[in-house]
């Protein structure tokens, strides 16, 4: 059963529809305890990042035993986000931490835009279990405003302005700061290599 | 490097596209679904679609369609189209859209983006513009370009970003069904005035407009409906032209 978490940011029926696409039902839980029978979880996420103030306490407590028990979590776009320190964007609410550095907002001007929206192209500086079957140079679709730094966790990196992390990957920790729900065939593969991890 | 992007936009009365449906190649061109996935299979980037019905049957009907276009679309899709509240925009989202297009509603009330964006994340809220050149402006028109409004519509995208709208979808009125081109003066005039994406539409009517609108008219995105049903290999052969030119657009 693997696990996706509504916490309240932003509607999670496309995130649904590509887990389903790439073999997976996901479940809702109602209660933190209920992760004890996960066999993967999936944090999403949209907007701000003040809004994962919500996992704070009982679900990051949760997340955190599921993670030590090798179960793999999947933060998708504000989602992965949150597995970092924390983010300027909410200097105030910390990450999971699972993964060292704070995110920032992506430097605006020479022409650029932030937010950073639409399709752009990965850059894969190794092997990434998430990203089997991806070749370098795919590109995926984002929108965010704030990223996350590049460090040695990077499965992929970006660029806007400057470089960030595309997609992190340590042991079963992943995440993506694209949408694959929304990045057509590519983006399926991808949830479809999460779902292989959790088997 | 972020791609230019091409949408597609659908029309939809009833069920059926209703516009740009003249060409007899075009055999699914009744049925949104068949009709979306034959886009995304060509390469499309994104695809809107947009409501013309105005009954409530028609509105339920909608739904039905936005669930049936969603369920095989893994690429954004925006819904407009008589969005008038926040149930309006539930319901569309509901349905599988990822972000809804506000246009009368948002000019009657421009709080309802920023409910809108604090529920869903201002990446699921477009604001729909329709401006038509006045006098060496551009006004804003409301209701399907029948009302005129007091509002300039560069001024209008900024206060809408700052009210919480993650992207702008501007048509020109003077343009639109025109197939000669999209009014560059006024995308560059928006797209340099607010940070976040401007969609340009109306005017699309050959490859060379869409060059036009990248360049000179500064769009991030560019939205057409008839031009795509020119042939099996619209979305393809555009994209090649756009590479040759030197823009960058998703492979």
């Amino acid at each position: 059963m693997i696990a996706l978490i509504d916490y309240g940011a932003g509607n999670l029926t496309s995130v649904r529809k590509g887990f389903h696409a790439a073999g997976a039902d996901l479940m809702t839980p109602a209660a933190p305890s209920d992760l004890d029978r996960a066999s993967g979880i999936v944090v999403p996420g949209v907007g701000h990042f003040g809004a994962t103030a919500a996992l704070a306490g009982d679900w990051m407590n949760a997340i955190r035993r599921a993670v030590e028990r090798r179960v793999p979590l999947l933060g998708i776009c504000l989602g992965m986000q949150w597995l970092f320190d924390g983010s300027d964007e909410a200097p105030d609410i910390p990450g999971l931490g699972m993964i060292a550095g704070r995110c920032a907002r992506l430097p605006q001007g020479g022409g650029l835009k932030v937010p950073h929206v639409g399709w752009n192209s990965l850059r894969r500086p190794r092997d990434s279990r998430l990203l089997d079957g991806v070749a370098d140079e795919t590109q995926v679709y984002f929108t965010h405003s704030y990223a996350a730094p590049v460090t040695r966790e990077s499965a992929a990196t970006c660029e806007h302005g400057s470089a960030f992390a595309a997609a992190v990957e340590c042991e079963q920790i992943f995440g993506v700061q694209f949408h694959p729900e929304k990045s057509s065939d590519a983006g399926i593969r991808i949830l479809r290599n999460f779902v292989g991890a959790t088997r | 490097m972020l791609s230019k992007r091409l949408i597609a936009c659908l029309d939809v009365r009833n069920g059926c596209v209703v516009k740009g449906v003249n060409f007899e190649s075009l055999r699914e061109a009744g049925d949104p679904a068949s009709l979306a996935k034959r886009y995304n299979q060509e390469g499309i980037d994104e695809v809107v679609v947009l409501d013309v019905t105005a009954t409530i049957e028609g509105r339920r009907a909608f739904e039905d369609t936005i669930r049936a276009v969603s369920r095989e679309l893994f690429i954004p899709l925006t819904v407009g189209g008589g969005i008038r509240s926040e149930p309006d925009a539930a319901a569309a989202i509901d349905a599988g859209a990822d972000k809804v297009g506000v246009n009368s509603a948002a000019l009657a009330d421009p709080s309802l983006l920023t409910r809108l964006a604090s529920r869903y994340g201002s990446q699921a809220v477009v604001v729909a513009i329709d401006a038509k050149r006045e006098q060496g402006r551009f006004r804003v028109f409301a209701r399907s370009g029948s009302t005129s409004t007091d509002r300039d519509a560069v001024e209008w995208a900024v206060e809408a970003e700052s009210r919480g709208a993650g992207e702008v979808l501007l048509t020109s009125i003077d343009r639109d069904g025109t197939r000669a081109g999209f009014d560059c003066e006024l995308t560059s005039a928006v797209s340099s005035a607010v940070s976040i994406p401007v969609i340009a539409s109306g005017g699309a009517g050959t490859f060379e407009h869409f060059t036009e609108v990248f360049t000179l008219g500064r769009a991030d995105a560019a939205l057409a409906a008839s031009v795509f049903h020119f042939s099996e290999h619209a979305v393809a052969d555009l994209k090649r032209h756009l590479r040759d030119c030197g823009i960058a657009v998703r492979c």
